[in-house]
């Protein structure tokens, strides 16, 4: 520090001064991701993660809402006049597009998250200009299949992940 | 900032000063020189200390009573109306409380807007400002959620869904803020610690910001440095300290005129129903004071570009010292800038009335250009105008156009209460 050159060279307090601040910052971090982390779902909230669901009682045409994780899933018997519809659409005009094959696997059964992907609401079954779901919050027509046709939502509702356990039981999630 | 050293009469006094200049402060406010041609719109700063204070002591009772639980919270609301000790009382001025803090709220920024309080030397006045105002409505937000109906719980849905638009992380960020995959019991039990903490966050800001005011002291509504303490300034006390004591009587019969009378009125009935994750309301409609945003939110057709949008609007405000180009800070002096502030009012109130309405239709078209407008105002207008625009000229003093015999009319028109001050 003697003269005016050394003072602009890296010196081994810069060095320290570095170590310090890196050490540091990492310990803070460590210190504040718990109080981050605190705030995601907790172990009860995951423990929640399946429902089944007995839809032997179900005719085609019927829908049925149940709670799963706290959300609305749609289970809708589809009628083959629903089906035909849904099927009729060329994938290409669609905002989001997906084949009805790959939404419900077996055609007669719908079973998705009946949550609007604009801003979460739940739509209403059976309404909009596509005969399927219309979201009474901001004006999104989805069709048979739950696709999104017109309105500002950005996607199709989505498919959560369920199976058949028997023919009267599925398993959601 | 007055200038003479101040010295308490009293022996302990000294003693106490000496230590800890508390009376040094009470000094510094009471003295304070503050414009003498401040007007009634100079009243709102102290009219929004009083709602704040009056949010904080309401709320801190109704929270003795409340229980932040998903199964309980309706029904204690429920209780505090119906059981607890005047709790009918406390959580209707809690609740009109909200709207007046934002009818104050909203007229305190509109008078900036006209007399040009934002510009240089009191941006970081009106920084402060604005991040007290989005604290504001962060407050009201969740305390809004807290009743548990299905505005609340929807309200919630809508608003916590915004998140979800960032890319990549949205999703992420959504879980996170629910505490699960929807909204529920870990999202009630946050709001409450948080619209419990804002209030207090709010409270240390509007220190900041009065003491950032006690800088440079008041704009005024002729908009012209002035020296203090001259003859164009009055001291705090009592002259501005009376002034505001009869504007926030008036302001309080207004208050209780919703209070008692029209408790909710400006509440939705959708509320008085227990929140159900299965069943949306018909409409979802945010709180009047949100609507402009709201409107300007739905009146883009894309979910991400919307959020985008809604959030600059606010975000803008911070932008205007910057973004408004004239020397002058008073709309007195600026006749062009007069009418353009008259056309935004009007379009903020637009954007509130086509907000509360659905999104179709000749109601969308409007939000529309009403949104086209309001950010062609900050963006266009204002840089355009400060750099266009003839305004007229300004007087030397507050005192001089009444005194002076200057031809300066303008000045002297604009302010008759220059005159009845002077009488």
């Amino acid at each position: 520090m003697s003269d005016q050159k050394d003072e602009k060279k890296t010196n081994r307090r810069d060095f320290l001064f570095t170590a310090t601040a890196a050490a540091g910052a990492v310990g803070v971090g460590a210190a504040v991701w718990p109080l981050v982390d605190q705030m995601n779902p907790d172990a009860s909230v995951k423990a929640l993660a399946s429902t089944e669901v007995d839809v032997s009682s179900m005719q085609p045409g019927q829908s049925l809402t149940v709670l799963w994780r706290g959300k609305p899933v749609f289970i809708k018997r589809r009628t083959d006049d629903e089906i035909k519809k849904a099927r009729a659409v060329d994938v290409n005009d669609l905002k989001h597009p997906e084949k009805d094959e790959d939404r419900a696997k077996n055609p007669e059964w719908l079973v998705m998250l009946g949550i609007c992907t604009h801003l979460g609401c739940v739509p209403l079954t059976d309404k909009g200009d596509y005969d399927g779901w219309f979201c009474p919050c901001h004006g999104s027509h989805y069709d048979t299949s739950g696709r999104i046709r017109k309105g500002p939502a950005p996607t199709n509702m989505e498919i959560p992940k369920y199976e058949f356990v028997n023919t009267n039981t599925i398993k959601i999630g | 900032m007055s200038d003479h050293e101040y010295t308490p009469s009293s022996k302990f006094g000294k003693w106490f000063n000496d230590r800890l200049p508390l009376l040094t402060l009470a000094n510094h406010l009471t003295d304070y020189p503050t414009p003498k041609n401040l007007n009634y719109w100079w009243t709102f700063g102290g009219i929004l200390t009083f709602c704040l204070i009056t949010q904080i002591v309401t709320g801190l009772v109704l929270a003795m009573h409340y229980i932040a639980h998903a199964d309980m919270a309706f029904s204690s609301v429920e209780h505090i109306m119906r059981d607890v000790n005047y709790g009918w009382l406390l959580r209707y001025v809690h609740a009109n409380g909200a709207s007046m803090f934002f009818l104050a709220v909203y007229i305190h920024i509109f008078r900036s807007l006209f007399y040009g309080s934002y510009k240089s030397p009191r941006e970081i006045i009106w920084i402060l400002g604005i991040i007290i105002y989005l604290l504001m409505m962060a407050a009201a937000f969740m305390g809004y959620v807290l009743p548990w109906g299905q505005m609340s719980f929807w309200g919630a849905t809508v608003i916590t869904n915004l998140f979800s638009a960032i890319p990549l992380v949205g999703e992420s960020i959504t879980t996170w803020l629910w505490g699960g995959y929807s909204v529920d019991n870990p999202t009630l039990t946050r709001f409450f610690t948080l619209h419990y903490l804002i209030p207090f966050l709010i409270l240390g800001l509007v220190v900041l910001h009065i003491w950032a005011l006690h800088v440079p002291g008041n704009n005024n509504p002729v908009g012209i440095d002035i020296k203090k303490p001259s003859k164009d300034t009055v001291p705090f006390h009592p002259y501005i300290v009376i002034k505001d004591a009869f504007a926030l009587l008036m302001f309080c019969i207004v208050f209780a005129l919703f209070v008692f009378y029209q408790p909710n009125i400006l509440g939705h009935a959708d509320n008085y129903i227990e929140a159900d994750p299965l069943v949306t309301p018909a409409h979802i409609v945010p709180e009047w004071y949100l609507l402009p945003f709201y409107a300007i939110l739905r009146s883009v057709p894309d979910k991400l570009m919307g959020v985008v949008a809604m959030l600059s609007a606010i975000l803008i405000l911070a932008a205007l010292p910057w973004l408004d180009t004239s020397k002058v800070r008073s709309a007195v002096f600026r006749p062009l800038f007069r009418q353009f502030y008259w056309i935004l009012v009007a379009d903020v109130l637009i954007l509130g009335y086509v907000g509360a309405m659905p999104a179709e239709g000749l109601y969308l078209l409007i939000a529309r250009v009403a949104t086209a407008y309001y950010f062609a105002h900050f963006l266009i207008i204002l840089p355009v105008l400060g750099w266009k625009e003839k305004t007229t000229p300004l007087p030397l003093s507050i005192t001089e156009p009444v005194l002076g015999g200057s031809p300066n009319l303008a000045a002297a028109r604009s302010d008759e209460k220059i005159e009845k001050t002077i009488k």
